[in-house]
């Protein structure tokens, strides 16, 4: 079994109009910046693009907020140091927005990857981002049942990989990745590095291969985090 | 009110006070800016592990400038490091920690806190964009929740409420405010004065306040070191 895509435009290349497209990372942290900029070259429009933030300067999800890929955002913070991108898509009406509490937002996602259709939770009760949601008690305190969220693909940073789809993170790059793999039909992986079978412990794989089908090896990747400062924009 | 300005503590002074009720060994969180002043002032022989949601437990403070890693940062974005032990898990088992109530305490700010415990700290409601992060995860199922604020708005209008006006975060689940002129704790729908600065009045601090401040068996001195 190999799932190696020679090119980060190979590995985006199914990607299509209208899709649900999760994304890793939580600010510039875990973000595939490299399979995102692959995104935009391929310009697929009407994306729902579900982050926990709404992008950041002019590169990664801001860039494709600004290339008119994405039609509507899910995410549970969508501030960041330079929002421009995001707030004008906004505010000009372009861009719908979800706002969804961030535990809410790991879980649902979680809930998806385990085949888990609906679950209650405490998050959110009585606020406003709880209206229209069922709402039952368990053991006399109040819960909102809350949905799963699925996507058609979802685009992840692993640190180190092998062609079975076996993953390592970097730090808290790990934050959404894993969960993510797990929520999509289509999973695709950028990595630093990829080694042959075996060359990951089996002890020390976060995200087992299963979850993945994609992966591509970016060495040396872009940290969005740099960009911003430098003051980049894509393309 | 510029009386007002000369007695009341500084944000520091605040989070120092919040953090002279921390147990050693307590799991906490602390809230995006002003609340993450807190960590400075863990008290000596006291270990407290420190939780971001993004996925880190057990972090420290800032990098020195040029040795950020960003990989490596903490849920307001800012670089951290680690401690000795710190442990890297993903953002569903991070609000495992946060929904299945293993957090000790949870310290935010608030725009305002009502008698009954509920909090608005999230929108102040006037089409600004909305933006929720954690905040609603962490009010509902920390063992014990925290409010650091001023006492009043910078128009001087009371941030503690017989019910709060702005969007909510969470209902009845603050138990504690540190505000810059006292700590009231919140019992059975009422906020109880535990503690007030020695220079304010029990009648002016009243008036500073949105519902009645119930007093228990004593009040005591607000002392906090010089900033």
């Amino acid at each position: 079994m190999d799932k190696t895509a020679a090119s980060v435009a190979e590995a985006v290349a199914g990607i299509h109009d209208g899709a649900t497209v999760m994304i890793g990372g939580f600010g510039g942290s875990g973000a595939p910046i490299e399979l995102i900029h692959a995104l935009i070259d391929r310009g697929p429009k009407n994306l729902t693009v579900i982050n926990n933030n709404a992008g950041n300067g002019h590169v990664g999800i801001a860039a494709m907020i600004e290339q008119g890929l994405v039609a509507k955002m899910i995410c549970s913070f969508p501030r960041s140091s330079d929002p421009v991108a995001f707030t004008e898509a906004y505010t000009a009406g372009r861009l719908e927005l979800e706002v969804v509490p961030q535990g809410t937002l790991a879980e649902r996602i979680r809930a998806a990857g385990a085949g888990i259709p609906a679950f209650y939770t405490a998050t959110s009760y009585g606020t406003e981002l709880a209206e229209g949601k069922p709402v039952e008690e368990f053991d006399g305190k109040p819960y909102v049942r809350e949905r799963w969220l699925r996507a058609d693909f979802a685009l992840i940073k692993g640190h180190h990989g092998d062609p079975y789809g076996n993953l390592t993170y970097r730090m808290a790059g790990r934050n959404f990745n894993p969960v993510m793999a797990m929520a999509a039909e289509t999973t695709i992986a950028q990595v630093s590095k990829i080694v042959a079978p075996g060359g990951i412990d089996p002890e020390h794989i976060v995200t087992p291969g299963i979850f993945v089908d994609t992966l591509v090896e970016v060495a040396d990747p872009a940290q969005e985090e740099i960009l911003i400062r430098e003051g980049a924009s894509y393309p | 009110m510029s009386a007002l300005d000369d007695i009341k503590l500084t944000n520091a002074q605040i989070a120092w006070r919040a953090a002279q009720d921390i147990e050693d060994g307590a799991y906490v969180n602390l809230g995006i800016g002003f609340p993450e002043m807190v960590a400075q002032y863990t008290v000596e022989g006291r270990e407290a592990i420190f939780h971001t949601e993004n996925g880190v437990l057990g972090f420290g403070p800032a990098p020195a400038p040029g040795e950020e890693d960003w990989d490596l940062i903490n849920a307001g974005k800012k670089a951290i490091t680690l401690k000795p032990g710190a442990a890297f898990f993903h953002h569903a088992d991070s609000f495992a920690m946060v929904r299945g109530g293993h957090l000790d305490v949870a310290i935010l700010g608030a725009f305002q806190v009502a008698q009954t415990g509920d909090l608005a700290n999230w929108s102040t409601g006037k089409g600004a964009i909305p933006a929720v992060g954690g905040a609603m995860d962490l009010v509902q199922s920390a063992k014990r929740l925290a409010v650091v604020t001023d006492h009043v708005t910078k128009k001087g209008e009371p941030k503690l409420m017989e019910a709060c006006t702005m969007p909510l975060t969470g209902v009845r689940c603050v138990t504690r405010v540190y505000t810059s002129l006292a700590v009231v704790d919140i019992e059975g729908g009422h906020f109880v004065l535990r503690e007030k600065l020695p220079a304010i009045s029990f009648d002016d601090l009243q008036a500073l306040t949105g519902a009645e401040l119930k007093t228990g068996d004593s009040v005591g001195d607000l002392i906090v070191p010089q900033a």
